[in-house]
């Protein structure tokens, strides 16, 4: 039988599958939680309050510069659980694959989430793989749920902003989206950028140890990117924030793409940034923390947060390069290019 | 798609007004490569140049003096500030 | 927003023209700006706060997606709702409520509508897709046109018979001269747009200029040249004089762009034309010509459009023209949104309503 594609049979929990389980996933991602097969893992969870998360992962094209659907499926459900200060402990994993798809395909990101999964320190604990027909999915989907646990003094919250507290950003905005739209193919533009897609948990532990409850609250930038998660706070903490443009690190090679597609940066997702509100006096020390970190070399703080202005709703404003305010809008709709 | 930003010409093919062989080039700015097509360009640039893109075509052709001339825009605004046509300070 | 901090020196430069600007702008003053990307870089930039309050900037018909008409919004849809046709556009059309419904609605539905950046990809999609008919949909003024024109001509010396193209191109001149016929318009001066000045030279707007005692002036779309650009606006107001001033230098010349003219008027001739909120304006329109009909998809298509119905309350039609302010529209915030727009100049993202909507309060 040639098996070198995905067919249904590899989805109909018969021979096939067990061989698809063996001889692909299990061959990378071998833990002895999973190798057990068991119809579901037994964990020992430490004491503590659970963080819980899942997440979908559907993104277009499966592979693309710095990372792919597997690695982003890992690092994303981890930073899910590192935002909450959770310590990510275990993961699951469904598949669902499209009929006629490559296995070297699947081989290729079964070794991205074993090599994610191992740089995160968490185990991949459940799996599952469906498959359907010709068409039914693009190529494949991946869904994930996480398992973290909270140390018992970290609370965090997105309520939790207060006027006088600093905003800080952990490195270069808009690497991601900016990948992704580059490796779509029919776009004349072409760029070194690549995904930042990376588990945040010990960036956060950083944090949290160098200012331990100064911390108000953690975010990651993803879909909608950094001024969807900034108005988003100002909202569920029903404050004001002033971000200052010329603070907010963007690479030339983002900017320059940006300018090309008509999109603004601020609104590309980021797959391993983290937004730290932190109380005005620890903003220095955290910011020193994150610097001394590999993913936090370019952590800048870009703003701070404002009592907001009574019957007025809240607000995130943005002192433009040139001394201009405005206001940084939600995400309206898709980012789309101009036409002049 | 109006940017602002000059690109630098850094190769040139084709033919001017050879539609079957049309002129292109391979243009950067910023970091970011692209590729523009110079049927509508004023005048054709050589490598070295800088060129005003708009929709995936160059629009017009900067020398690179007057390129980089335009990035020392700052420059030019203090004079302005001090009124056209007044004596520029000894 | 570039890897290197701002320099104080830049920043002070702005403040000196600011401060220029608020010393001389005494009494109240308003200017008019035509182009799409100054009115979006003076939302980003937040350039209204920083000019003095006796100084109004407002937008005219410089987004050529608001100015186009419902019913060419509704022969646009038309054609993707053509069985084998592949719809090719700039981004911003494709969310644009027509009477009845918009490409975006017609692709979620199952039309071929694909996005592209430039004329010449629609071409290379219809080399790609030689048992479709790929049609382009031309919008845009005299920055976009001569790249329409170019691609008319390759797929004309290529013999590609799968490709045409919906012309509804406009120009500028005629256009601000039935603006400022208006009696009612009252602009002390105009700022003139970047790139159609690239190609039709500053000297373009020396007719209106002249027959209407306006100031204009040239800039180009970063915040310092748009300041700049103000800067010499009020200057010329307050010293009572009216004339063309180009200070785009970088990209503008007074002849302009000869080759690309050439290449317009080679392909396109001019029509009346219909414009959203204006009417109809004698010869603001190019027209795809005689010698190129088979690359015209309005020759090649028998397309009809049920009757057009314009969106009771929209208000877009008088935006355009700075008659009204999105504020003065009682579908805009509640009815109206970028989510769900009802006029185009909500859904461009040049559009002023947009603008207005996201940026609005403090911009």
């Amino acid at each position: 039988m040639n098996v070198d594609k995905i067919l249904l049979d590899h989805g109909s929990g018969g021979l096939a599958t067990k061989r698809l389980i063996e001889d692909v996933f299990l061959k990378h991602l071998e833990n002895p939680v999973l190798s057990r097969m068991e119809d579901s893992a037994v964990l020992d969870l430490p004491p503590g309050r659970i963080a819980f998360t899942t997440d979908s992962f559907v993104i277009d094209p499966p592979f693309f510069p710095g990372g792919d659907i597997g690695s982003l499926s890992v690092h994303g459900t981890v930073n899910d659980l590192s935002m909450q200060g959770a310590r990510p402990l275990f993961l699951s994993l469904g598949l669902i694959l499209e009929e006629g798809l490559d296995m070297d395909i699947i081989e290729k990101i079964s070794r991205s989430i074993a090599r994610a999964s191992r740089e995160a320190g968490v185990m991949i604990a459940a799996a599952d793989t469906k498959v359907v027909g010709r068409g039914q999915a693009d190529k494949l989907f991946i869904n994930t749920s996480g398992i973290g646990v909270i140390p018992e003094n970290v609370v965090l919250g997105i309520d939790r902003a207060r006027p006088g507290d600093r905003v800080i950003v952990s490195g270069w905005v808009g690497d991601h989206g900016a990948a992704v739209l580059l490796s779509r193919s029919g776009l004349p533009f072409d760029a070194e950028i690549k995904s930042d897609c990376a588990s945040l948990n010990g960036l956060v532990e950083a944090i949290i140890h160098a200012a331990p409850g100064a911390i108000r609250l953690l975010r990651d930038p993803t879909r909608g990117g950094l001024a969807t998660v900034l108005n988003e706070i100002s909202e569920a903490s029903s404050v004001d924030m002033e971000i200052w443009e010329e603070r907010i690190p963007i690479r030339n090679e983002v900017s320059g793409v940006c300018e090309l597609l008509g999109l603004d940066p601020l609104y590309l997702a980021n797959e391993g940034k983290c937004v730290v509100v932190a109380r005005r006096d620890a903003a220095e020390k955290v910011l020193e923390a994150m610097k001394g970190h590999r993913l936090g070399r370019e952590a800048a703080i870009i703003g701070e947060v404002r009592e907001k202005e009574a019957k007025e709703r809240p607000q995130v404003l943005l002192r433009t390069r040139v001394g201009g305010l405005r206001i940084v809008p939600i995400l309206t709709g898709e980012p789309l290019p101009r036409i002049c | 798609m109006c940017l602002a930003i000059p690109m630098e010409v850094k190769e040139i093919t084709g033919t001017p007004g050879n539609f079957l062989d049309p002129p292109v080039a391979q243009v950067e700015a910023q970091g970011t490569r692209a590729q523009v097509r110079l049927d509508i360009v004023d005048r054709m640039p050589e490598v070295g140049d800088f060129v005003i893109v708009h929709a995936g075509f160059a629009i017009h052709t900067l020398s690179r003096e007057e390129a980089e001339k335009s990035l020392e825009l700052f420059k030019d605004m203090a004079e302005v500030a001090k009124g056209p046509g007044d004596e520029k300070p000894a | 927003m570039k890897n290197q901090p701002e320099s104080p020196k830049m920043v002070e430069e702005i403040l000196q023209i600011t401060h220029a600007i608020g010393e001389l702008a005494t009494m109240p003053m308003r200017f008019m700006e035509v182009c799409g990307t100054h009115t979006m870089s003076i939302f980003r930039h937040g350039l209204r706060s920083l000019l003095p309050k006796t100084l109004e900037l407002v937008s005219g018909p410089g987004c050529p997606v608001c100015v186009t008409s419902q019913e060419d919004i509704d022969r646009m849809i038309a054609f993707s709702l053509k069985e084998d046709v592949i719809v090719t556009t700039f981004g911003d059309l494709v969310r644009v409520p027509g009477s009845r419904t918009s490409l975006a609605k017609a692709r979620a539905s199952g039309a071929m509508v694909e996005i592209v950046y430039s004329p010449a990809s629609a071409l290379e999609i219809a080399r790609q897709n030689p048992d479709k008919q790929v049609v382009f949909l031309g919008v845009g003024f005299e920055t976009t046109a001569p790249t329409v024109a170019a691609t008319i001509l390759e797929a004309d010396a290529r013999d590609i018979r799968n490709f045409s193209v919906f012309s509804t191109h406009k120009v500028m001149p005629p256009t601000l001269d039935a603006l400022f016929r208006d009696q009612e318009l009252e602009i002390d001066g105009l700022l003139c747009p970047g790139h159609v000045s690239a190609i039709i030279g500053a000297r373009a707007y020396e007719k209106i200029c002249q027959e209407f005692d306006i100031p204009c002036v040239v800039a180009g779309f970063e915040p310092e040249d748009i300041l700049r650009g103000v800067y010499h606006l009020v200057h010329q107001k307050v010293k009572g004089e009216a004339r063309v001033e180009n200070v785009y230098e970088r990209a503008v010349t007074w002849e302009g762009n000869q080759n690309a003219c050439a290449l317009m008027e080679k392909v396109f001739e001019k029509r009346d034309a219909r414009w959203r909120g204006l009417g109809t304006i004698k010869g603001s329109g190019l027209a795809i010509r005689d010698d190129f009909s088979h690359l015209n998809a309005e020759r090649r298509f028998d397309i009809t459009v049920p009757e057009t119905r314009e969106k009771k309350g929209c208000l877009c039609g008088e935006i355009i023209r700075a008659r009204a302010l999105p504020l003065d529209c009682s579908l805009f915030g509640r009815v109206c949104t970028p989510t769900s727009p009802v006029g185009p100049c909500m859904v461009s993202s040049e559009g002023t309503c947009s603008a207005y909507y996201r940026y609005g309060g403090h911009a």
